[in-house]
Parts: C-alpha cells; sequence; structure tokens
C-alpha cells in the first residue's frame, strides 16, 4: 500500500516537472515569436541586386542554382539613348555596325537590335537567350547610359531562403526586399512600370 | 559622319556631366519622329503572397493529419503517404525552400539583426512544428519534413548500430546547430541552407558536389535509416529536446505491453527503450562521488569548450566575407590581379580604415560567439556523460521520447489489440 502511494507521488511529479518545462517552453516561443512579430513582414521578402553597387563581376551566370541564372540582363527603355554605336552591344574593337556575330559583345547573342529611325535603334534582351553574365550591362555603364541593368527576375527565381549569389557577390549588392518593391533598378522608378 | 558627330556630342556631354555621371544620361532620349512607341520595361511579379500563405496551411493540415494518424488511428501506411505528399509538396512544389530546417537561421538572425524583419511565415514554419512536438511528439519528423520523408522512403535494409555509436554520432547535431546559429548570429551564412543535400533533388538542379552528397545520403540511409535526421539536423536537436516532456506521445502497444518482444528491433531508427532489470542498490558513498565528480566535470567541461572555442574564433571568422576580404587587404598580393572583392571594395569608396574597424567588431563577435559555442557543446558532451550514469527502470517497451521520428512503424509489430469497452 505505501509503495504504491510513493510510485504514484512519483509520477506526478515527474508529470509536474514535464508539464511545467512543457510550459516554458511554450512561453518561450511564443516570447520569441511575439518579439520576432513586432517587427515582422507580412510581406515576403525576395532576393534583389542593386545595380549601384553591382560591378558585373559574371558571378551571377554561374552561382545561380538555377541553369541558366535567374539573373537577367533588363533593358531600362526611359534611360536608352538609342544609340547606334551601342556600347552594350558592339564589342569595343568592332568596325562595321552591323549584327554579324562576332561584332556582338553577348555571348548568346540575346540582345536584339531593331532600326527605329535614323540613326536610332532598339536593343531588346531575349531573357531566354540571357544568361546574365553581365558584359553588356559592364559595356552600357562604360560607355553609355547605364541602361542595360542586372536585376533578380522573380518569375525565374525560386527565392532561396540563402540565395547562393548573394553568399558569393563580392560587392555585397544582393539583399533581401520586400515583396511590394521587388525591383532596385537606378535611374528608373520600377512602381511606375515605365 | 554620323558618327562623328555622335563622339563630339558625346565628348561634349561627357565633359559637362563629369562631376555628375548617373543622374543626367550621357546621351538624352531620342525624339522620335516617326511615331516609335517605347516599350514598357517588364518586371515579373514574384511568387504570390497567397502561396505563401497556402504553405503555412498546408503545413498546419499535414502536421494535424500526421498527429492523427500516428496517435489515433495508429496506422503506418497513413504517414507513409503523407510523407509521400509532404515530398511533392514541400519538396518538389515549393522547391524545398523555406523549410522548418533552415527557419532556424531566419530567426537567429532576425534576433541578431534589428535590420532584417523576417517574413510572418517563416516564424510560422519555425514555431509551429515546436509548438506540435511540445504536445504530440516529433510528428513533424515523421512525415512533413520533407528532407526526413525523403530518407524514409529509402529505409529498406536498416542495421542496427551500437548504442555507443548512437550517443557519439548523435552529438553531430549539436555542433551543427551551434555552428549554424553562430554564423547566422553574425550574418556570415546560413550553413544548414548551404549544405542541404536533399534541395538539389527537389529543384531538379545542383552542383555535382551537392548532388553526390545528396546521392550518397540517400544510399546511406538504405543501410543506416535517416542519417541526415539522426546525425545532423540541427532541427531535430530541438525538437529531441522539446518531445522529451511532450504532452502525449506515439505508444508502441495501444493497451498493455505484454513483452513479448516482437517489436525489439522494429525500429530502425535504434528508438526503442526496452525493459531493464532492477538494479542492485548502489553502496550511497559510491553513488554520492559519482554526482561530486559530475558536478565538478560539468562546470570544467564548460570552461574548456568556451576556452578552446574561443582560441579557434579566428579560425571560425574566417568564413566571413568580410574578415576575407580583410585579410586579402592586409597582404595584398601584387603578383596577382585584384580580386573581385578587392576591386568593388576600391569602388565602393569606403575607407580601408573604417572597413577595418568594421570587421575588427565582427571578429569580436566571432571571440564571444566562440566562448559561448564552446561552453555549449562542453556543456552537451558534460551532459551526455551524466545521462549515461543515470539509470531509468522501466518495465516495457516504449519509444524513446526524444529520439522516436514518431514514423509508427513499431506499432505493426505489436500483437495487442486495442481494449473494446
Amino acid at each position: 500500500m505505501e509503495s504504491s502511494d510513493n510510485k504514484k507521488s512519483k509520477i506526478s511529479r515527474r508529470e509536474f516537472i514535464n508539464s511545467s518545462v512543457r510550459f516554458s517552453i511554450v512561453l518561450g516561443i511564443g516570447a520569441i515569436g511575439g518579439r520576432l512579430l513586432t517587427r515582422s513582414h507580412a510581406r515576403q521578402m525576395v532576393w534583389q541586386l542593386d545595380t549601384s553597387k553591382c560591378i558585373q563581376c559574371g558571378r551571377c551566370a554561374t552561382n545561380c542554382v538555377k541553369t541558366p541564372s535567374a539573373v537577367k540582363c533588363v533593358h531600362v527603355y526611359s534611360m536608352c539613348g538609342y544609340c547606334d554605336l551601342c556600347g552594350g552591344y558592339f564589342r569595343p574593337e568592332t568596325k562595321e555596325l552591323t549584327t554579324a556575330a562576332e561584332n556582338q559583345l553577348c555571348p548568346t547573342s540575346a540582345i536584339r537590335r531593331k532600326f527605329v529611325e535614323d540613326p536610332f535603334f532598339q536593343y531588346d534582351i531575349d531573357e531566354k537567350l540571357c544568361i546574365g553574365c553581365g558584359k553588356c550591362v559592364k559595356g552600357c555603364g562604360a560607355f553609355g547610359n547605364g541602361s542595360l541593368q542586372l536585376q533578380v527576375r522573380h518569375d525565374l527565381c525560386d527565392n532561396c531562403n540563402e540565395c547562393a549569389i548573394a553568399r558569393d557577390c563580392p560587392a555585397g549588392a544582393f539583399s533581401r526586399v520586400s515583396s511590394d518593391s521587388p525591383y532596385l533598378f537606378s535611374g528608373f522608378d520600377s512602381k511606375k512600370k515605365g | 559622319m554620323k558618327k562623328t558627330v555622335a563622339y563630339t556630342v558625346l565628348i561634349f556631354i561627357i565633359s559637362l556631366q563629369l562631376y555628375n555621371s548617373f543622374a543626367v544620361q550621357r546621351f538624352p532620349k531620342p525624339e522620335f519622329e516617326s511615331g516609335y512607341i517605347q516599350p514598357p520595361t517588364s518586371t515579373p511579379d514574384p511568387r504570390s503572397e497567397a502561396f505563401a500563405i497556402l504553405d503555412v496551411v498546408v503545413l498546419i493540415a499535414t502536421l494535424s493529419v500526421v498527429t492523427w494518424m500516428v496517435l489515433k488511428k495508429r496506422n503506418r501506411n497513413g504517414v507513409f503517404w503523407i510523407s509521400i505528399f509532404s515530398i511533392a509538396y514541400f519538396g518538389f512544389f515549393c522547391e524545398g525552400c523555406i523549410c522548418a530546417v533552415g527557419s532556424v537561421q531566419n530567426v537567429t538572425y532576425a534576433l541578431f539583426n534589428p535590420v532584417y524583419s523576417i517574413p510572418i511565415t517563416v516564424i510560422a514554419f519555425f514555431a509551429i512544428p515546436i509548438i506540435f512536438t511540445v504536445f504530440f511528439g516529433r510528428t513533424f519528423c515523421a512525415g512533413v519534413c520533407p528532407l526526413g520523408a525523403i530518407q524514409d522512403i529509402f529505409v529498406l535494409r536498416p542495421v542496427t548500430l551500437k548504442s555507443w555509436l548512437l550517443k557519439v554520432l548523435g552529438l553531430i547535431p549539436f555542433i551543427y546547430l551551434g555552428l549554424s546559429i553562430l554564423y547566422a548570429a553574425t550574418s556570415t551564412d546560413f550553413i544548414i541552407c548551404r549544405y542541404d543535400p536533399f534541395v538539389g533533388f527537389f529543384r531538379l538542379n545542383a552542383s555535382f558536389t551537392m548532388f553526390m552528397l545528396g546521392g550518397i545520403f540517400l544510399l546511406l540511409g538504405v543501410f543506416i535509416a535517416r542519417p541526415y535526421c539522426r546525425f545532423l539536423c540541427p532541427y531535430g536537436v530541438i525538437l529531441n529536446l522539446v518531445s522529451r516532456v511532450s504532452k502525449k506521445h506515439l505508444t508502441i502497444t495501444p493497451a498493455k505491453c505484454i513483452q513479448c518482444k516482437l517489436c525489439e528491433n522494429s525500429c530502425p531508427f535504434g528508438a526503442i527503450d526496452k525493459p531493464v532489470q532492477v538494479k542492485e542498490k548502489e553502496e550511497s558513498h559510491k553513488a554520492v562521488r559519482r554526482i561530486m565528480l559530475l558536478t565538478i566535470i560539468i562546470p570544467l567541461l564548460v570552461l574548456i569548450g568556451g576556452y578552446v572555442g574561443s582560441r579557434f574564433h579566428e579560425n571560425l571568422a574566417r568564413v566571413n566575407h568580410n574578415v576575407q576580404l580583410a585579410q586579402i587587404l592586409l597582404n595584398p598580393n601584387n603578383t596577382q590581379p585584384d580580386s573581385f572583392e578587392v576591386t568593388a571594395f576600391k569602388s565602393s569608396g569606403k575607407s580601408t580604415e573604417e572597413f577595418f574597424k568594421e570587421t575588427a567588431l565582427i571578429v569580436n563577435k566571432f571571440y564571444i560567439g566562440g566562448w559561448i559555442l564552446g561552453g555549449f557543446l562542453g556543456l552537451v558532451f558534460g551532459l551526455t556523460l551524466t545521462s549515461l550514469s543515470i539509470f531509468k527502470y522501466q518495465e516495457d517497451y516504449t519509444p524513446n521520447k526524444g529520439t522516436c521520428l514518431s514514423c509508427a512503424r513499431c506499432i505493426d509489430f505489436c500483437p495487442v489489440k486495442e481494449d473494446e469497452r
């Protein structure tokens, strides 16, 4: 009789300890969650690269978990000068300004050159071909207006918890941005949809 | 002719605007005469917010169903089909992100970096499985976690590992958890995501080494059941500790254990505690001496661990990008051209002294982190030692509430039928 009483009290003691630990765990999770909730974001965070920091190293093309990369060259038309001699389209040593493959800077000829009116040309990016190497971005930034810019394309991006390009970006240009303004063009407001 | 005109204009404009190259365009946009309409710059939207909410809803739903299957229906087949669903949804459809295992780092990162505003879905993925575990045991591991589920279907010829080996290998997750928290807190890296062996399968895209690693884990998993879950998973550490005090838990038998030994080898994870003989009472002075020894050893281990950890803080810090860059800047190698990092740093216009000051702060964080990490690991070693000398009497075959993954395999081995009253 006495031993069974003992046993009963032992079990209840263990149960008491367990339930108090349980209570403190729930409380702890609640505290952490509550603390984070105060400055959390209802919206998702997505990865984007700041074009003003980008040095066009070419790692966007190679380090993305997707092949080809989810980073593409984006043409901000409102900044473009529609030049005949486009620093983003032609190799620097090009003699004739024709669409011949040997003249093109883009390794996959993803830039389409279209005649508008003398002497202006429109340049379009074929995103299916673009690998995000940033060669044209470098050329446009060095000789032109900088209207070609590298951006994470959110229809292609997997939105990894930690972006593999961000990890290796030498300029620290990648950051998480709120999904309601997911683009960081320079000289162009993406919200206006120009 | 046009070219020369263009060049003169170019030189003129550049000379005008050298002081302000980005604000004004070098080549102003032409005024078109042909009625040309400028095409819009496309900005495709990210995955809809509704999907993020759906993820959380599906998480809660699958957790509830698994818990119901394990605790009420006691049905292994049900658990299996939910794991297939989890692989399909959380694995292939969500492409592996966000997962509860990785969310540990987001939570740490958010706690240490006030700038980062953590999405509510990530908090949900971190907290909900823990809450479920507090009440029902590790049902999240049973069939909701895509990493666990994909390994679970490869458990074909499990071998029983020696219990000392389980104890030793079981220490690795603590080290992994400690390191991942250290690196997330110092905003260095998310190592759990970086070395996730299975996410490559879910995305059907990964580097060769990561595919190899994933393949090795799956093949190994044929014999050593769920190697990642048991010997690496950092989130499993948290769930293991939480599950020990869970309110309810999977039971092998629906009624009373008859000690038939049929379930003895049914657990591929070695998570069934066997009945033990009543131990002869130990001489009291021996027991007292052991407790004394342990009370000295544990703080000593914490101190030694902390000291060793702090000794290694520079090695730990070397993973950090800023620390790497600072090292290159301190020891410039003139024979090779500048690396991209150095080029980017030079073009950012930041002063070197300022950068070194910032880096010194980071290294200091690693010094503190090294003490904490080492101390934590010392404590874990000490408590593991203690647990070896604790005698726990039990009569029945019961799942070990810490290591049991609630997969419900053992249920099918029990011949006892439920009392129908």
